[in-house]
């Protein structure tokens, strides 16, 4: 039919070269020498000033590594990585440390450029707030270092920690101890192992015992140098009957070359406690021909390890040449929860395999997943997931529900789901559609006046509103422009 | 008086097969025209050429609507300009509430007009009056587009759009279909109440039975893919009793 060899064409156009977020920031920087070795390792902790047990938790770990294999079990397919071709650590030349106006300028524009409010610091010197605005505390991450954390004072009156976690391993030592590589041990896999030798920052949140966090608590993240890897390592930890909110975006300029990103997060809770982590994951997907873009290989894992603890992931993936990601909880506690609330959009010639693991370890523990792939382009977006109950977890329940939606006819959505149930109490749903956007629902929209891109925007937006809801409300206003500029120019 | 819609000579083809072959049609504001015709006659094709549905190629002919060539286009755009096709199967719209649908809608029609957008007080009030007009309860409004919606709701849903959007040119598509007696009365009170000296509306049905909750002033037989008869409403009756057969033999 000639409506969809007008679909087909406009795929072949493809522009995802739309990438708003693709500019450089011009500041000198500090970087170690190219490649990976002890030295390497050695030279980030020094630069961090770290204490010897961290340095020999980091050189365990890449000796670890030394002996592992990449891993290939994942649908994607990128040509080989060379270790020895990049650089493990960069940091602005200019460090502020005394306060936010010792950043180099040309930092903040950037962060500016992006929308992120570090300038809250000035609200809290005496500017009045229009009443009933949610604050936002952010802590940014410009390529291996942390630049700025707002809010630091009311936080510290609440109790909260949040600070960059080379400070935090400074600072407070014992908590960082107690709960490093706890959840995500160093010897877990081979990006996660990778981290654990050359992580330069991060976030690191301790919520004490009964305190629910006073605001959302931000990370974000920008790779900016040039060969760069960026292995940031959060930590977040709620102890009994405590609850936080955590938002992390990421972005990047646009490049040639492929970067890689390799994170590890972990979160703790105790009793009674809540994590709730979303993110919004822009990192430069690509060109239209495919070239360039990040390879993001994450490691993200959650351990409900008290009774009636929970763990929320919301992500909102739309970046990024590969994402490998799979962000899970481990049921430990009794009566725990973990929900897994994702949107991951591909275009162009973007691949992503991402999905998440519901171990069920407790009794009576129970876990959601909602999954919404959108794969445009000539695209390919796996949903892999795995949801097992131990012999122990007698009455765990799971609901999994994975919706893909295709734009075109070059592109691919996978479901890949494993499932085990060890004792007969476990109560296991899964539910998977798959569907096309239909010139009809489009012509239907565009007969009433909406153009074919607002036309695509809203029945997506509609597609993933479930996931949606899940995001703290001013990121899903974000996170709702953001798949539309995902999209555009995906169909005809 | 300019015409609101001409239709001159037009040829539309469907993968290599003429479905149209040479219509023409002229409406004029406050008039009602019914189209009329058995199955693949080419009635449905001349509603979506119409609107700016891709998949159909128009070879020859043209159509000016208040003088400008539509064919040149966008669908938005003709929109926007006051064409609306009211569908025989309205689609469903997961996950979009028909609320926020309507005002994503009427916004986009007003800006490619240059008209301010509506803020959602102002909306609200707007759409709350229309949908009781129609007997539309608040609720089925909060629902996403069309779904789960009965058969009679879903048209009561495209009655409401054409409330709102204030075409000067409505195409109803079939209206009747899928329709008990009391949900077409309901959908046909709708209509007549929209009509008016500026807007002109085009029926295009299978039966008669249609026309005499709206009644055409006009009432043309298309018959494989061109209008061979056109009348009065009496048309229609007498259509009711002989059928389609003669045309058939005649467009042959």
């Amino acid at each position: 039919m000639p409506a969809v060899q007008e679909t087909v064409d406009r795929v072949r156009q493809i522009d995802v070269d739309q990438y708003r977020y693709g500019f450089e920031t011009i500041i000198e920087s500090e970087k170690a020498p190219k490649g990976l070795s002890e030295d390497t390792v050695r030279f980030i902790s020094a630069k961090k000033n770290e204490p010897a047990w961290m340095l020999e938790w980091r050189l365990e770990a890449f000796r670890r590594w030394l002996t592992m294999e990449e891993p290939t079990w994942a649908r994607v397919d990128y040509p080989k990585i060379d270790y020895q071709d990049l650089y493990y650590y960069s940091a602005p030349k200019k460090k502020a440390l005394a306060s936010l106006d010792e950043v180099d300028p040309e930092i903040l524009k950037t962060y500016e450029k992006l929308g992120i409010p570090l300038r809250e610091q000035e609200m809290l010197a005496g500017v009045v707030r229009p009443e009933g605005e949610r604050r936002v505390a952010v802590d940014a991450v410009f390529d291996s270092v942390s630049v700025a954390t707002t809010f630091q004072a009311e936080l510290k009156a609440a109790g909260v920690i949040f600070m960059p976690i080379s400070e935090a391993i400074r600072e407070h030592p014992d908590l960082v101890k107690k709960y490093l590589g706890t959840v995500v041990p160093t010897s877990d896999n081979y990006f996660a192992t990778l981290n654990s030798a050359v992580f330069s920052d991060g976030s690191f949140v301790y919520v004490p015992p009964g305190v629910k966090c006073p605001m959302e608590l931000s990370t974000y993240f920008r790779i900016n140098e040039r060969n760069t890897g960026q292995f940031e390592r959060t930590l977040i930890i709620a102890d009994k009957g405590a609850y936080v909110s955590y938002l992390e975006g990421c972005t990047a300029p646009q490049r040639d070359e492929n970067q890689l990103h390799a994170a590890v997060v972990e979160l703790v809770t105790h009793d009674d406690a809540e994590i709730k982590y979303s993110t919004v994951q822009n990192w430069y997907p690509g060109n239209s021909e495919g070239k360039g873009g990040i390879y993001n290989f994450v490691t993200k894992r959650g351990d409900c390890r008290g009774k009636n603890s929970k763990i929320s992931w919301t992500q909102v993936e739309t970046g990024s040449a590969i994402t490998w990601k799979y962000p899970s909880c481990i049921l430990r506690g009794d009566n725990s929860r973990g929900e897994f609330y994702s949107i991951a959009i591909s275009n162009g010639y973007q691949q992503v395999d991402s999905g998440t693991k519901m171990i069920h370890l407790g009794k009576n523990t129970t876990s959601r997943i909602i999954s919404k792939g959108i794969a445009a382009g000539v695209s390919q977006n796996t949903y892999r997931g795995l949801v097992t109950a131990h012999r122990k977890a007698t009455g765990a329940r799971n609901f999994t529900a994975c919706d893909s939606l295709l734009i075109g006819d070059k592109c691919g959505a996978h479901t890949v789901p494993y499932i085990e149930a060890k004792n007969s109490s476990a109560l296991f749903e899964h539910e998977a559609t798959t569907s096309k956007i239909s010139e009809d629902m489009l012509f239907y929209c565009v007969q009433r006046g909406l153009s074919q891109e607002e036309a695509v925007a809203l029945v997506v937006n509609g597609f993933v509103k479930d996931v949606l809801q899940q995001l703290p409300m001013e990121f899903a206003v974000e996170a709702q422009k953001l798949i539309s500029i995902s999209l555009e120019g995906s169909v005809g | 008086m300019t015409a609101l819609l001409e239709v001159k000579g037009l040829k539309v083809q469907v993968e290599d097969n003429e479905i149209l072959h040479g219509l023409d049609l002229n409406v004029n504001p406050g008039e009602i025209h019914a189209i009329m015709g058995p199955n693949g006659s080419g009635k449905s094709t001349l509603s979506h050429v119409i609107a700016g549905k891709p998949g159909y190629d128009v070879t020859a002919g043209e159509i000016l609507f208040k003088g400008e060539d539509l064919l040149e286009m966008d669908p938005d755009e003709r929109a926007a300009k006051g064409v609306f096709l009211a569908f025989q199967y309205p689609v469903e719209i997961p996950g979009v509430t028909t609320m926020n649908f309507l005002h994503t809608a009427l916004n986009a029609q007003r800006k490619a007009r240059g008209e301010t957008e509506l803020m959602a007080p102002e909306f609200l009030k707007k759409v709350r009056e229309i949908a009781k007009s129609l007997n539309v309860p608040i609720d089925m409004l909060k629902r996403g587009v069309n779904v789960g919606f009965s058969g009679g709701e879903k048209k009561r849903n495209e009655v409401l759009q054409m409330a709102l959007f204030q075409p000067s040119l409505c195409i109803l598509d079939e209206m009747d279909s899928g329709l008990d007696i009391d949900a077409l009365r309901v959908a046909a009170d709708g209509v007549n109440a929209l009509r008016s000296k500026d807007r002109a509306m085009v029926v295009i049905t299978h039966y008669q039975r249609l026309l005499n909750y709206i009644v055409p002033d006009f009432v043309h037989v298309m018959s494989k893919g061109r209008v061979v008869k056109s009348g009065g409403k009496e048309l229609a009756l007498e259509l009711e009793k002989s059928g389609y057969a003669q045309f058939e033999d005649k467009a042959a």
